[in-house]
């Protein structure tokens, strides 16, 4: 077994130190009835070959984005990432290191965690950010839940199409707190928090001002999720809100079928102490030079059990490390520049779609996803398009398609999306 | 930060703001054609970001990592954490463009691969634990925790068990347990591990039945086995009868769960659900603190409960994902897609790799190495509780405490001398606690230089140089760090000089 250092010898080695005749002589607290009789019924051993080989017709059988004329967005997006970020993430000090517990031995990993967070909180427009959170769906849940604490209220109000994954997460964590309410349309005084999209599920950016009177009128707080982070490099930062959360796979991770992922969080200053996960923050070692640690770990749960403000624990750290360096290489104007080139290939998509017979674009206002309607049900279309080795985009109810475009999609993706959907249609 | 502190192979570095910003690119992109924009609402003005080329980015990084301990560089025994050998086989088939570039939203007709490995993850996990019904979707093992313990919850929704309102809990156990049972909306009980490091079936009956002489109120309780002191529990069959006869459910906290795969099965010892962490058992790396991934496992009773998706395969011989409107009794989806896919890949592939006999050697081999390390430091620290143990051990720092010497102190010099220390201070259940796991993927020889280390440590604190350990360490990129400054005066971020 290539992963396995002991031999034969040393374990004898080893048990005639430890005193016992046998490993088994180790097992001797367990029940007799617990033990498996002999090998549990699975495969023997396999070498890398066989096990690459195994994977590798797995992983085959799966349309990559890639390969294909790619129009699917819906939360996770398809972008280009430079070399260099999956050099950094698989260097062995950041990849095979733990939890930045001895920060001595960990400073790599807290800078890294310093400059992520100090990345979320400028392109949010807010005061702070944690070190990040599992997911975009978990990040608003958690918003709410901090939301509920603060305001010390039970409703949750969406103001703006959610996607349809987050509210269903919102939905079953909210079963646990008795008399919570889930509603959409506008806060009242019983409101914890609106929770505001944008650009919302079918592509619509919003304007806060509108939202932040509503709630400054009611005393509830103003979450805002963003699906798609790269559009902060066109759209305004949402500094109106107290909170916001969301999805930040669009810099620097692969979509990998659904994760990994990365959650952020940022909010303003005053709700420091309410907010979940972990924080890296800025001291000194004993000579006075300047070092990062984990920090006001008394809300977590290794420290405040059942009093913590989350049970999170393991985070997406690797993940945060990909978006840090792959922010670090666009900088200020090459992320503008990215956001704006994913706007431009949205309306060569949008005009292009627009010239075919019976399909109307719904969105008036979009950054690079947006709604069209077809002249047949739409879940008819997308598995049409996928016979033919196109992926065209997620089917909302009835005709309606939404539709993404990046800077990964090609002049001849869109022709040949053209030319199929002509056929089909 | 200047380059006058550099030495050798040691070197500052600065944040990425602090550098000469000049206007600098890392990516080149196509121009654009400066069409109209059609967002409906304004520009966006400056961000702050900065803006510096690819080499310069690629040494800032490379120079903070080699501020960082990692596996690949030596003997990690961080108790609880399972800090085994990463086989970076597991990354590069993760890398493979069908995964890799698979969008979880695509039609399940041209997806049928990846969810043909998670139909196989499903299986390895089903296999290994006893436990039929799988769920691959919460993303650690805090998440697993939550998705078990709602399922829980559900469980008696659905049976109409409304006053079933406590969670038992020992209280060496994982702060996540009682904070997950909260976030459940449960009331949190603990039982007493006070000297003896298991469970007893008396201190269980008195938390048991503390409010209610059945136990009616108990939900369940969650208990990690092995547990956290290094010990299985050997009462564990009686009090999962005692639970099981009140009506409620156990939770197996699964993060020990490599002492005991391929030879023991947890459905066998009475665990009704429990989580797996794939980034500890197998080996899927921690990335300096993420992402994990903690699927569940539970009986095909509670299957019908536990969240949403589960990989199913039809009778045409193509996978599904059962949703919502396939199980209306499930508890719902606690996150977005379909799980950390990424990591069920590596997963997979390291469970391959071992197969069933090499699973079996892999905790023989991790509950071997802790005892060898139990044995050899049994003279010189503190054995609260007595062995054998499984996969980890615990001492404490009772003998050097006499001379000054705590357990911060001897982590601290561990730093020093050139490995991560183990967990400290943790279980709670006694003062100054260490818990040493080495993992299966470590040699004799490893062990040995260590255990010289631990003993030479033992020496010097007997020999009166407790002055010396407080400075330690000494030779790492940096010496002991003000927490205390950190959490009065937050700077959680850089700003821009006023």
């Amino acid at each position: 077994m290539r992963y396995l250092p002991q031999t034969d010898k040393s374990r004898a080695e080893m048990l005639e130190t430890v005193g016992v005749d046998s490993v088994d002589a180790l097992y001797t607290d367990i029940p007799k009835s617990a033990f498996v009789d002999g090998l549990v019924d699975l495969p023997d051993y396999q070498g890398e070959l066989e096990v690459e080989r195994a994977l590798s017709v797995m992983a085959a059988k799966n349309i990559a984005a890639s390969d294909v004329p790619f129009f699917l967005g819906a939360g996770t997006y398809f972008h280009h990432i430079p070399a260099s970020v999956d050099h950094i993430i698989q260097r062995s000090e950041f990849l095979t290191a733990y939890t930045p517990y001895q920060p001595e031995i960990a400073q790599g990993t807290l800078q890294a965690l310093f400059e992520f967070q100090t990345f979320i909180a400028q392109l949010t427009g807010q005061d702070i950010a944690n070190a990040s959170l599992y997911d975009g769906s978990t990040a608003t849940i958690e918003a709410a839940l901090m939301a509920m604490r603060i305001t010390k209220r039970k409703k949750v109000v969406i103001g703006t199409p959610l996607h349809p994954h987050y509210r269903d997460v919102l939905t079953s964590y909210m079963g646990n707190i008795d008399d919570s309410v889930l509603a959409d349309g506008e806060p009242d005084d019983e409101t914890a928090c609106v929770i505001v999209q944008s650009p919302d599920f079918f592509g619509c950016p919003h304007k806060y001002d509108v939202w932040r009177k509503k709630c400054d009128a009611t005393g509830a707080l103003l979450v805002v999720v963003i699906n798609e982070i790269i559009s902060l490099g066109m759209l305004p930062a949402p500094t109106q809100a107290d909170i916001v959360c969301g999805e930040a796979q669009s810099v620097g991770i692969p979509m990998s079928y659904g994760g990994p992922h990365l959650g952020f969080f940022a909010c303003r200053e005053k709700y420091l102490r309410q907010m979940p996960g972990r924080l890296c923050g800025m001291t000194e070692d004993a000579d006075g030079k300047r070092g990062f640690v984990l920090t006001l770990s008394t809300r977590e749960q290794h420290i405040r059990r059942e009093k913590a403000t989350s049970n999170i624990c393991t985070n997406q750290g690797l993940c945060a490390l990909a978006f840090t360096v792959h922010m670090s290489l666009l900088g200020e104007g090459g992320f503008k520049k990215l956001a704006r080139l994913n706007h431009e290939a949205a309306c060569r998509l949008a005009d292009a779609l627009a010239s075919i017979d019976g399909v109307t674009i719904i969105s008036e206002h979009f950054f690079n996803e947006f709604t069209i309607e077809l002249p047949k049900p739409a879940s008819i279309v997308v598995e049409d398009l996928a016979t033919c080795n196109i992926i065209g985009g997620y089917a909302l109810e009835g005709n309606r398609l939404l539709v993404t475009a990046t800077e990964m999609t090609t002049e001849a993706h869109i022709q040949e999306l053209l030319e199929t959907l002509s056929e089909i249609l | 930060m200047t380059n006058a502190e550099n030495r050798g192979l040691h070197y500052e570095e600065s944040l990425l703001w602090e550098k000469d910003q000049r206007d600098a690119c890392g990516v080149d992109l196509p121009s654009l054609e400066n069409t109209p924009s059609r967002t409906g609402v304004e520009q966006r003005e400056s961000i702050g970001l900065p803006q510096l080329s690819e080499p310069e980015i690629v040494r800032h990084f490379v120079r903070m990592s080699t501020w960082n301990y990692s596996i690949d560089h030596g003997f990690f025994p961080l108790g609880s954490c399972t800090m085994k050998h990463n086989p970076r086989l597991n990354e590069k088939l993760a890398r493979l463009p069908g995964f890799a570039h698979a969008h979880p939203m695509q039609p399940v007709s041209t997806a049928q691969g990846a969810l043909e490995l998670m139909h196989e993850l499903q299986h390895w996990l089903a296999e290994l634990t006893g436990l039929r019904g799988v769920c691959l979707a919460p993303a650690a093992g805090a998440h697993g925790e939550l998705a078990g313990i709602m399922t829980i919850a559900r469980a008696h929704e659905q049976q109409g068990n409304a006053h079933k309102r406590i969670i038992l809990t020992p209280d060496s156990s994982h702060g996540t347990n009682p904070a997950t049972a909260v976030m459940c909306g449960y009331d949190v009980r603990s039982i007493s591990t006070q000297g003896t490091g298991r469970l007893t079936v008396e201190a269980f009956k008195e938390a048991l039945y503390k409010t209610d002489d059945k136990g009616a109120d108990i939900a369940g309780m969650m208990v990690t086995n092995p547990n956290t002191c290094g010990l299985f529990e050997t009462n564990i069959l009686e009090i999962s009868d005692l639970l099981h006869e009140a009506g409620g459910y156990f939770y197996c906290d699964g993060a020990n769960f490599n002492a005991v795969v391929g030879k023991v099965r947890p459905a066998d010892f009475g665990a009704d659900v429990m989580h797996i962490n794939l980034h500890k058992t197998f080996s899927t790396p921690h990335g300096g603190g993420g992402p994990g991934s903690g699927p569940i496992c539970c009986t095909e009773e509670l299957a019908q409960y536990m969240p949403v998706p589960t990989v199913i395969k039809a009778e045409d011989g193509s996978y599904v994902l059962e949703g919502v409107d396939d199980r209306p009794t499930t508890l719902g989806v606690l996150k977005a897609f379909q799980g950390q896919f990424g990591m069920h890949v590596r997963a997979l592939a390291y469970m391959m790799s071992h197969g069933a006999d090499g699973l079996k050697q892999v905790s023989e081999d991790a509950v071997l190495n802790a005892n060898y390390v139990l044995k050899q430091l049994s003279d010189d620290y503190h054995v609260p509780f007595d062995g054998p143990c499984m996969h980890e051990c615990l001492l404490t720092d009772k003998k050097q405490k006499e001379h000054g010497v705590s357990t911060l102190d001897i982590a601290k010099a561990l730093v020093e001398y050139g490995y991560h220390p183990m967990t400290i201070y943790f279980p709670l259940v006694l003062p100054g606690t260490m818990l040493i796991e080495p993992t299966e993927t470590e040699s004799k020889e490893t062990l040995d230089s260590f255990i010289e280390t631990m003993k030479n440590i033992a020496a010097d604190a007997r020999d009166g140089k407790a002055d010396e350990f407080h400075d330690f360490p000494i030779s790492s990129p940096r010496k002991r760090l003000d927490e205390v400054k950190a959490a009065r005066k937050p700077v959680l971020r850089w700003k821009e000089a006023a």
